[in-house]
């Protein structure tokens, strides 16, 4: 159902949730200092834009996650690579990797907060942590899973050298790494607002903290809020390179 | 004059399994044969088919003799020289989608235009293929907004732009519906009347060996070997139904152990 490009769907879905939450409020009868209401989040998410917190909050948040993912990315996507296509490489490496994956970011906090201190480099090390693993896993399995017959054209045609890479592995593999990228930053964005709980003094993360902390339970479920808006950004962002010409072909496969 | 040569070739796949599935399996200890002492010459420019029951190890032939595969014995010679791996003087026309899916119809025949070293020039041809078969139009779509039976043609057109000495097809239309399979059959008859690569095809329809080999190579089941080697010395078009092609059919028929008339 779509009325002038817009589509309708997920504003009754929004609306009703809206509705059913503020009915709840009221049968209930909650109190606002243990869950507010829509409006009184409206009203709070107002005064926040209004005093310059809310922006400053989002951009501090955003800063982290690109540096976290973008170097986890220039990091990950390489050395995927290497394993993927060079066996002693993962031979030696990939144990490592299934080894150090499964320890949360979060139970890197001491450290990281030890060896870097309070603040943004601390924080940007735990969105490393948690994207370059998975990121790994995901360029390594990709290269892996190329259909063998694609080697055998290229192959058989003489693709050779760097054109090998450039024509072949990387198109091959790109449709996977996107879905990479598209999970992973899902979870580096998970993982910010509990870096930010612990390890530094402003962000979305801490204006929740520090909301409950000041009993604000209204700048609580407005930070929230914004996580979430946030999140359905950066999805949409990087899902609109799914539907790149060369990458579409995933899609039709399945 | 002989093109290719197949002499006592054989291909086991090494013992895979420790234990033993059932009593008769081929992984467990020793090695499990494929193919067994081949031996056939092909003669240059003509068209032969393969047919044999399936799982009898008709790809692994042609994956040796496209050089991706090396054979456990004997060996495959072009003009009298064995194969050393794979090269755009024996192209491989896959079974299943050969297609680069991330390159558009024009980028994926343009893989086999490697020996056009002017660009304008190499631009025409690419299109001429397209248009021979009867992709104008369609140059800059990418396989997945093509039908199953166009993206077969483009990868036949890849193929032939690269003016291959052999053509290796490994079932190339078998996952083509009915009428189109025909109408590619037809395309194929043309084919090897314009163009001089000695073509190799393994089909499992005896109708399709009829209708376009010069010759018919019946391979026997696992470990193969030749089980037949017959001769078509017959001009296109073809009728099977009657005369020579017909009591051919029955013949055929008749080898691999079923009556045509059902």
């Amino acid at each position: 159902m779509a009325l002038k490009g817009l589509h309708l769907h997920p504003l009754i879905s929004f609306g009703l949730a809206i509705l059913a939450w503020e009915a709840a409020i009221r049968c209930l009868d909650v109190p606002a200092y243990r869950f507010p209401g829509p409006l009184a989040v409206a009203e709070a998410m107002k005064e926040l834009a209004l005093s310059g917190r809310l922006f400053a909050s989002i951009t501090a948040s955003l800063f982290r996650v690109t540096w976290g993912f973008y170097l986890a990315t220039c990091a990950a996507i390489p050395l995927g690579l290497v394993m993927g296509i060079y066996g002693p490489a993962r031979a030696f490496l990939n144990p490592l990797v299934q080894f150090l994956r499964p320890i949360s970011p979060l139970a890197w906090i001491p450290v990281a907060l030890m060896w870097l201190g309070i603040g943004d480099r601390s924080a940007i090390f735990l969105i490393f942590l948690s994207s370059f693993f998975p990121l790994l896993v995901f360029t390594m399995s990709a290269v892996l899973s190329i259909k063998v017959t694609y080697i055998r054209v290229g192959l058989n045609f003489g693709v050779t050298g760097l054109k090998r890479y450039t024509k072949i592995l990387l198109p091959a593999i790109l449709p996977d790494i996107i879905t990479g990228l598209r999970i992973t930053l899902g979870t580096a964005w998970l993982v910010i607002v509990a870096a930010e709980m612990i390890a530094v003094k402003s962000g979305i993360g801490y204006l929740i903290i520090d909301g409950r902390n000041s009993m604000r339970m209204d700048y609580v479920v407005a930070g929230m809020i914004v996580i979430g808006i946030i999140g359905l950004a950066l999805d949409w962002t990087i899902s609109r390179l799914e539907m790149l010409p060369s990458v579409r072909w995933v899609r039709k496969r399945r | 004059m002989n093109k290719i040569e197949v002499r006592g070739l054989s291909k086991s796949y090494k013992e895979r399994r420790k234990k033993r599935r059932s009593p008769g399996d081929c992984g467990y200890r020793h090695g499990c044969p494929v193919l067994q002492d081949l031996d056939f010459r092909i003669e240059e420019g003509s068209f032969t088919c393969f047919i044999g029951p399936s799982g009898c190890g008709k790809s692994t032939l042609f994956r040796i003799m496209a050089g991706f595969e090396k054979p456990t014995t004997g060996e495959v010679l072009v003009d009298g020289v064995p194969i050393s791996g794979p090269s755009t003087r024996h192209i491989f026309v896959f079974q299943e989608d050969g297609l680069f899916p991330w390159m558009t119809a024009m980028e994926n025949v343009a893989l086999g235009a490697g020996r056009f070293s002017d660009p304008v020039e190499r631009e025409r041809e690419i299109r001429d293929f397209l248009d021979m078969v009867g992709l104008k139009g369609f140059e800059n779509h990418y396989p997945h907004e093509l039908s199953g039976g166009m993206r077969r043609r483009a990868e036949v057109a890849r193929a032939l732009i690269a003016n291959p000495e052999i053509l290796l097809m490994d079932e190339p239309f078998g996952a083509l519906d009915f009428i189109t399979r025909l109408q590619m059959r037809e395309e194929m008859v043309n084919v090897h009347q314009m163009f001089d690569s000695t073509i190799l095809f393994i089909t499992h329809d005896i109708d399709e060996a009829l209708q376009l080999g010069d010759r018919i190579i019946m391979l026997s089941g696992r470990p193969s070997s030749v089980k037949a080697d017959i001769p078509l010395p017959f001009p296109h078009p073809r009728d099977l139904a009657i005369g020579e092609m017909a009591s051919l059919r029955k013949e055929i028929y008749f080898h691999i152990g079923i009556h045509a008339a059902l």
